[in-house]
């Protein structure tokens, strides 16, 4: 995984990875309408509703807040569980470092504003298989916001976007997309332990510790096998 | 405890997107505080694989036997074709077909 080149961001490559990602976005849109949808009923006001989406875009996140919303909200808490929720972005992040290390600083962060799921597993793929661009991350990470206010939009105006969109499979496109993802890697004895371990965490996490919290532990699980384990031919 | 009238709900969603951005920034921050040697890298590389399998263990959890058949379509067709866009295809073709029956 050692890169002595930076990875490349041009116009071409953003536009590339927008279209590899628009098609798949067709959940984050189901999911927005959801959430468009629920805030309305919540009683947020429509500027409110759109500020949300378009600034802290985390969908989780957002529908944590509907539960902390009334004529009063608990800052201190919602913050905390805003936080929480978006742990995983620090893990996600970390792992782009060695690339995102030859990066001129304000690039660097810059490529980062749409982190999230999908765009990120997109890009890594892209980044540990030799193909050195950030494309994905910026232009699938565009591709997503654009849905994902598109979707909260559409929740708002007409509710339910889709009126069942479990019937069309839209609910398993992050699943499938998820576990293509880490089937397209190159896979060694020791990955495969990485990913027992974080498998194995995630589950327990999911069944003992507060939600949310799955994602941080099944990555810290499989960190420490790869920190323990290390690969002889370096 | 925050009034949601007036400015105030925009003050928490500002709080809520400063948070949410600080976030996706400090995992790169915090790495580049640290030295990167094999044992950070060896981290890194593991952490990276484990969280995929982390985010998709609880969507398999609660999925019905459309959901898990359509993931195990896409991992049939990833061992085959090696290629994401038709495994992913076929997983969600695979979910709505089943739901549809």
């Amino acid at each position: 995984m050692r890169t002595t080149v930076a990875p490349a961001l041009s116009f071409a490559d953003c536009r590339r990875g927008f279209w590899r990602l628009l098609p798949l976005s067709l959940f984050v849109a189901a999911f927005g309408a959801a959430f468009g949808l629920a805030a309305v009923q919540t009683g947020l006001q429509p500027v409110e509703i759109v500020l949300m989406s378009a600034t802290v875009f985390a969908g989780t996140a957002q529908f944590a807040a509907l539960d902390l919303w009334g004529a009063q909200v608990p800052l201190v808490p919602l913050l905390v569980t805003t936080l929480a929720i978006n742990a995983r972005m620090l893990l996600m992040g970390a792992t782009l470092y060695p690339w995102l290390a030859l990066v001129p600083p304000r690039r660097r962060y810059a490529s980062l504003i749409t982190l999230s799921d999908a765009n990120w597993a997109m890009a890594l793929n892209d980044l540990q298989s030799g193909r050195n661009t950030l494309g994905a991350l910026v232009g699938g990470g565009l591709a997503i916001w654009l849905t994902w206010l598109a979707g909260t939009l559409a929740g708002m105006v007409f509710g339910g976007l889709i009126a069942d969109p479990r019937a069309f499979g839209v609910d398993m496109v992050l699943g499938c997309f998820m576990l293509s993802m880490a089937l397209a890697g190159r896979r060694t004895l020791r990955t495969v332990a990485a990913w027992i371990a974080g498998g194995l965490a995630a589950w327990a996490a999911v069944r003992w510790l507060p939600a949310n919290t799955h994602v941080v532990a099944g990555g810290l699980a499989g960190g420490l096998v790869g920190a323990l384990w290390l690969e002889r031919d370096q | 405890m925050i009034a949601t009238a007036g400015a105030g709900a925009l003050l928490i969603i500002a709080c809520m997107a400063l948070v949410t951005l600080l976030v996706r920034f400090g995992g790169v921050f915090v790495m580049g505080l640290i030295p990167l040697n094999r044992r950070v890298e060896g981290f890194i590389n593991g952490m990276a694989g484990s969280v995929l399998i982390a985010v998709l263990v609880p969507i398999a959890l609660q999925a019905d036997t459309a959901g898990r058949l359509a993931l195990l379509g896409t991992a049939a067709m990833m061992f085959w074709l090696r290629q994401p866009m038709p495994a992913i295809a076929l997983g969600i073709a695979v979910a709505a077909l089943y739901r549809a029956v």
